[in-house]
């Protein structure tokens, strides 16, 4: 098994999971898809977390890509869900393409807190703008794939599956993408910057283009959460939000492509058994495993599961 | 004249609040370089030992007017108990970590801290105003304004120039100051840094439960009431420069008349305002208005 590329192992996974959905309950379907979506978000996180930054404002992207879908599907009555997950995954890149002019410059603490006021621009706005239902947000319609239209009980299955094909595919292109120059470099930024840029490559143009990544794949997340809930509002931009990405991040650690999705999936079994069973100390179980994980697992929940040294990808 | 001084008054007060929000938050990191994200969270502590003590207060009828010393001294004694406690337990371990992992720590510490003050408190909301209602309100002009935000103003004034005094005046002052510039020289000059850390920790903690705790007799204290206090304060203290002192008086007074301004003349802009003008410092000072420069690592 292990000879194989990590992207193939993956989506073998990926595939069982498929083909055993049909037979899960809709609140088990219900909670992967939200674990696919953070996953994709997170996936982004990862990327830069490897040149040693940690963004307390991906729920800009993230929000930014669920009110494109909400918006496209109301306003243009566009509900194939392809697309909105391409115009979604646009509007997160073109949004963090611009603010990456001004983010790729900061490091460090002072990275992560410009991006968290960009991202609480956007609540602020969001809050204030009644035609966008302010803070009660509104509701996206049920969505279609390539002209088909699935009914009740097939919606959640037909979203998880569109779900798991797209994280296959990213987790593919992802993984590729660390193997290239690019992805030593990230950890080359992360050691010594300055070093970096005397080698000749750029420490800013990198960041830029990961931010950019990272946009694109919060903008994916964003458009499958609102799919997935069938509502949306201005909450998606809070600071919290932000936290949890940053807390799967971390959990998860960034071993492998495959990680966030763990940590995600993770993240959301923690979520709803603590959530169910004591509904009024879930954020108490949330901070513990978060404390327990980063004191006993430096290197996060994928350091489990990469057993072999150098196995990492 | 009269919108003036009416921007003027709410400008003040709420750069009163935004200042002792805050200002816990930068000495913490000044010293500690941990950005603490539990902060908001000793915030909404103090609100409810504040509600607990002035509930106790009126009904055992004690003198009314000497309830602000209460709130005080409940406010320190909250944050010199919990602080130190967490920061041996929790974050002493960690300090040799990277700073995302050790922020990270304080999120978790947040997440049980929010369940653990509704564990303890409920989740009812607490109605303590009677400290609002005791000082009543004077006249400027046409306008009525509720004499217990000059009294927070005054709080803020005393808090800022008290912790001046601290730093620049006294030997532990000094010791601190010492221990900002260099950890490793100030413990070989025989500065237990351990302690100093345990003490900065509660001092900041208690501050933030100060603010919290004379917030609370304006406000319904409630469950989550934290959580907006963090970004607020993250925004003025870095917008400030972290570990600043003046930095973080000046951001609280910038950002405080620009919103009364806003409140005033284009109320929908209120709510974000203030990222707006972190985000404005931030791309033309990077490191904030009072940053201190650090050196490069080749």
């Amino acid at each position: 098994m292990n000879s194989l590329p990590i992207g193939y192992r993956f989506g073998l996974v990926l595939l069982a999971l498929l083909a055993g959905s049909p037979w899960l309950p809709p609140w088990l379907l219900f909670m992967l898809t939200i674990a696919a979506a953070n996953g994709l978000v997170v996936l982004g996180c990862m990327l830069f977390y490897r040149a040693g930054l940690v963004s307390f404002g991906q729920a800009l992207y993230f929000c930014a890509g669920a009110y494109t879908t909400g918006l496209v599907t109301n306003l243009l009555g566009v509900i194939d869900v392809l697309l909105l997950l391409g115009l979604s995954g646009l509007a997160g890149g073109l949004l963090a393409y611009l603010v990456g002019f001004l983010l790729a410059r900061y490091r460090g603490i002072f990275f992560g807190l410009l991006s968290m006021a960009f991202s609480m621009i956007l609540y602020g706005v969001l809050t204030k703008s009644e035609s966008l239902g302010s803070t009660d947000g509104f509701n996206v319609p049920a969505f279609t794939l390539l002209g088909f239209e699935p009914d009740q009980p097939q919606v959640r299955f037909t979203l998880l599956a569109v779900a798991v094909a797209v994280i296959w595919l990213v987790s593919l292109v992802t993984d590729r993408f660390l193997r290239s120059p690019y992805g030593p470099l990230l950890v080359a930024i992360h050691d010594n910057e300055i070093r970096t840029e005397y080698m000749g490559a750029s420490a800013k143009n990198t960041v830029h283009l990961v931010y950019v990544a990272a946009g694109i794949l919060a903008g994916m997340g964003g458009c499958i959460g609102a799919t997935a809930v069938g509502h949306i509002d201005p909450t998606m931009a809070y600071w919290t939000t932000s936290g949890e990405f940053v807390f799967i991040t971390i959990m998860a650690g960034v071993g492998s492509v495959v990680a966030p999705f763990l940590g995600a999936l993770v993240f959301g079994i923690i979520y709803t058994i603590a959530f169910s069973e004591s509904p009024n100390t879930w954020q108490m179980v949330l901070g513990a495993s978060l404390i327990a994980v980063i004191l006993l697992l430096p290197n996060g929940l994928w350091s489990l599961l990469a057993k072999r040294k150098g196995a990492q990808a | 004249m009269e919108d003036l001084m009416f921007i003027l008054m709410d400008g003040i007060n709420f750069a009163a609040w935004l200042f002792l929000a805050a200002v816990g938050l930068t000495l913490i990191y000044g010293v500690m370089k941990i950005l603490n994200v539990a902060h908001g969270s000793f915030y909404a502590m103090g609100a409810y030992v504040a509600a607990s003590t002035l509930g106790f207060w009126f009904d055992n009828n004690m003198p009314p007017f000497l309830s602000y010393v209460a709130l005080l001294v409940a406010a320190f004694v909250a944050g010199f108990i919990v602080g130190p406690i967490i920061e041996r337990v929790l974050l002493k371990p960690q300090y040799d970590r990277d700073e995302h992992l050790i922020l990270l720590i304080t999120y978790g510490l947040f997440l049980i801290l929010e369940d653990v003050l509704k564990l303890i408190w409920g989740v009812d909301p607490y109605f303590v105003s009677q400290p609002y209602e005791l000082v009543g309100s004077f006249e400027l002009g046409d306008m009525i304004y509720p004499s217990y935000y000059l009294l927070m103003a005054g709080l803020a004034l005393a808090v800022g120039l008290g912790l001046m005094l601290l730093l620049n005046r006294t030997h532990f002052g000094r010791m601190l100051v010492s221990v900002i510039h260099d950890r490793e020289i100030s413990s070989a000059m025989g500065i237990n840094v351990g302690r100093m850390f345990a003490i900065t920790f509660g001092l900041g903690v208690s501050l933030a439960a100060l603010a919290g705790a004379f917030t609370a007799p304006t406000v319904s204290v409630t469950p989550g009431m934290g959580v907006e206090v963090i970004v607020l304060s993250f925004a003025v203290v870095v917008t400030g420069g972290l570990g600043s002192l003046p930095g973080v008086a000046l951001a609280a007074v910038m950002m405080g008349i620009v919103r009364a301004i806003c409140v005033f003349y284009a109320p929908e802009l209120e709510l974000f305002v203030i990222y707006s003008i972190m985000a404005l410092v931030l791309t033309f000072r990077p490191r904030g208005l009072f940053s201190i420069a650090e050196a490069r690592k080749i």
